[in-house]
């Protein structure tokens, strides 16, 4: 049975301003869902808070996945529990290979002992280069990506290739997409699209957050919601996007009486 | 085992068996060590930063490092030669020769025939002074430390009482003497242990490549068992002879209750490389004063240190590149990772003399807190008297950041196993410099081990 994500009635406050107040979405594995809204709308403090930052305090509400409270869990609890954030803004680990991190993070989500693990809980190594090596070929990214450090001195749409290459990785059941199209040149949207709807399937539910339908020719999503001051005021199918295009906010603001 | 204690009287009887300058020279230090007052943390500069710097300001009565420390608790070792040999664990075939010394006495040595073929000298310092002593004479405290070493902070400099001890009292710790041309490519291994409680070890390190040479030595120190209160004052002198290519590595692991004092300088001649990696984990306090000498034009030397603190363990480096000759080269990078309440102090100084034009010299120091109750000072320095140089120093210290942790723990790691790698990855500038693989596996085991203690 496909598992969702629910969200209700949230509140998340960043250093005591509130900033998501009262959001209501759900999110089941196999649905496409697009998040759109203005710069400082919010979207990214709804994406850190759902993957438990410590800094966007949740004031009240609640996220339930598959029956469990992942309000109560610690953010590596809750990749376990499957969901992903790709980061708007991965943070850079310096010393850390990419290929060193992923071991570690893909043993830990699918669980110490998992089948063929070795002694120290790590998927075998031959394994894992193998898997890595695939998905790094299908991504178009280079060999030598795997032995660079985390993040530190990549190109901005490295960085997004490397969320993608950990998503392809981790298998999560519900992925959030933060920005992941921006910053990247026309091919390289293309290639993550791309990438993105080969995973897609019942298995994964998918919240893409941007600006640009441009990603979402690729990825179609059944469900657009509009976010305007912390809240989803609008829900609609793909035509949401092209009235968006058309007009821009300014009329979503005035029909829902918000102040720009 | 017998002991004796740091007096004149114990002084006369170690001296008994060595020839009569070697007595004389004991002698003099010991003047100096007795005219020497007991550092004051302070009054004297140069010992500021040797005590708790969060308390120093508000619990002047409060007894805390150096003031609780006393010399006469620790006894030195009487040598009588070899005791029983030890089990240490090192790969036969990757090591040219290994020593064993416990407690201030040898226990092991063994050449094996490419040092011997090569007429490579490796030998503990005691046996080594009977069968060299004209090259005891010409290098030992004469021209790397000698008592006129001194502890510097800014402008004032001071004659470091534990050196003069050192000079005093010194035993254990092994000679190498590397042949002109003779290279040894596989590494030697030093193993220098204190097992006692109370035990003073005062071992020495000298290391003489003739010019041409290469060698590499891998020495550890380490307490055998993680209470016995120790004191360790010890001194390394390292000749790199001209064209020369030498590795020293040294990997202090003294538990968590062993005073530790100690200078090592380096010189450099024309054209040599010096490869020096420092790694510290152990300690109660450490009082290290590090110097290398670019002696020689064209001399080169990398300088890479380590360190991981915990506990209320206190680290106090002061780190000297003296850049005498022109077009030489150094290059500092030293790391330190602070757990609990331990503190460190940094202090490094570049010096470029008037001789020394066309120099490069660079210089950093990084620390990594891992908790709120650490501490971390850090004061880098330069002092340039010539011109066409090159110079760059920097400092930093930060506490661990939340972010990193939050993308790694969103990943499906624990903090811990988020903590752990963020920490490796904070050493991997150091460590990818370190040329040996089996060097770089023992000091991540002891990283490890760091981690995961409380
Ligand atoms: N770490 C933070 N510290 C302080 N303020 C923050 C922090 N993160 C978010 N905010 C504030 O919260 C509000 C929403 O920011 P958020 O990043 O969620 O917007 P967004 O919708 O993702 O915008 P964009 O489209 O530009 O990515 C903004 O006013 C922002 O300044
Ligand atoms: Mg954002």
């Amino acid at each position: 049975m496909s598992k969702d994500l629910t969200i209700k009635d949230l509140h998340i406050s960043v250093q005591g301003n509130p900033i998501i107040k009262g959001l209501n979405l759900s999110v089941q594995q196999g649905e496409i869902h697009a998040l759109m809204g203005p710069n400082g709308s919010g979207k990214s403090t709804l994406a850190k808070g759902l993957m438990g930052h410590p800094l966007y305090e949740v004031d009240s509400g609640e996220v339930i996945f598959d029956g469990v409270d992942v309000l109560e869990l610690e953010p590596n609890e809750r990749a376990k529990l499957g969901l992903f954030l790709a980061f708007q803004y991965p943070t850079a680990i310096p010393g850390v290979s990419l290929a060193n991190f992923l071991r570690l993070a893909v043993s830990a989500v699918r669980g110490k002992g998992a089948n063929g693990s070795e002694k120290d809980g790590l998927i075998p190594m031959r394994e894992f280069r193998r898997e890595l090596r695939e998905k790094m070929q299908q991504l178009g990214v280079d060999d030598s990506f795997a032995r660079r450090y985390l993040n530190d001195g990549f190109s901005g749409g490295e960085m997004k290739r490397a969320e993608i290459l950990q998503l392809a990785m981790l298998e999560p059941k519900i992925a959030i997409l933060d920005e992941t199209d921006s910053g990247l040149d026309i091919d390289a949207v293309r290639i993550v699209g791309e990438s993105v709807s080969q995973l897609i399937g019942p298995d994964l539910g998918v919240l893409i957050i941007t600006h640009y339908p441009r990603l979402l020719d690729y990825i179609r999503p059944q469900f657009v919601h509009i976010l305007l001051d912390g809240r989803v005021v609008e829900s609609g199918g793909w035509e949401l996007t092209q009235v968006l295009e058309a007009e821009g906010y300014d009329p979503i603001r005035e029909k829902h009486g918000i102040d720009e | 085992m017998q002991k004796g204690d740091f007096s004149k009287e114990f002084l006369e009887k170690i001296a008994a068996t060595e020839p009569q300058w070697m007595r004389e020279k004991r002698l003099e230090a010991y003047a100096l060590y007795e005219s020497l007052p007991m550092p004051h943390t302070t009054k004297d500069d140069v010992w500021r930063r040797t005590v708790d710097m969060r308390t120093q300001d508000y619990w002047r009565r409060t007894r805390r490092h150096l003031r609780s420390f006393a010399v006469d608790r620790y006894h030195p070792s009487v040598p009588n030669g070899a005791v029983s040999p030890e089990d240490v664990d090192y790969n036969e075939a990757e090591t040219a020769g290994v020593l064993v010394q416990v407690d201030g006495q040898r226990q092991h040595t063994s050449d094996s025939e490419i040092l011997k073929e090569k007429g490579v000298y490796f030998a503990d310092l005691h046996t080594a002074l009977q069968a060299q002593p004209e090259l005891f004479r010409s290098y030992f405290m004469n021209k790397a430390v000698t008592l006129e070493t001194a502890l510097k902070s800014g402008n004032i400099a001071q004659r470091n009482k534990f050196d003069a001890l050192h000079g005093a009292f010194w035993q254990g710790g092994y000679l190498l003497h590397v042949p002109k041309g003779v290279r040894v490519e596989v590494p030697l291994r030093v193993y220098i242990r204190m097992s006692e409680a109370e035990q003073a070890d005062l071992s020495h390190t000298l290391i003489i490549a003739e010019e041409g040479s290469q060698v590499v030595v891998l020495e550890d120190n380490l307490s055998t068992t993680p209470d016995a209160s120790g004191f360790h004052s010890g001194a390394v002198e390292i000749f790199a002879g001209q064209n020369a290519n030498v590795t020293y590595v040294q990997v202090q692991r003294w538990n968590r209750h062993v005073w530790n004092f100690a200078s090592h300088r380096a010189m450099v001649a024309r054209d040599a490389q010096l490869c020096w990696v420092t790694a510290m984990f152990g300690g109660r306090l450490n009082k290290i004063n590090q110097a290398v000498v670019l002696e020689g034009a064209g001399g080169n030397a990398k300088m890479l240190g380590l360190a991981f603190t915990d506990a209320r363990q206190h680290l106090d480096v002061s780190t000297a590149q003296e850049h005498v000759s022109p077009h030489t080269f150094s290059d500092l990078l030293y790391r330190t990772v602070l757990k609990d309440r331990a503190q460190s102090a940094w202090g490094g100084n570049i010096y470029v003399y008037p001789s020394a034009n066309h120099t490069d010299a660079y210089q950093k120091n990084d620390n990594l807190l891992l908790s709120e109750r650490a501490h971390a000072d850090t004061l880098p320095g330069l002092e340039i008297q010539a011109h066409e140089v090159r110079c760059t120093h920097g400092a930093t210290a930060g506490k661990i950041d939340a972010e990193q942790v939050f993308y790694l723990m969103s990943r499906g790691l624990s903090y811990t196993e988020a903590e752990k790698l963020i920490v490796e990855g904070f050493f991997e500038p150091v460590m990818e410099r370190i040329p040996l693989e089996s060097v770089r596996e023992e000091l991540n085991t002891s990283i490890t081990r760091k981690l995961v203690t409380s």
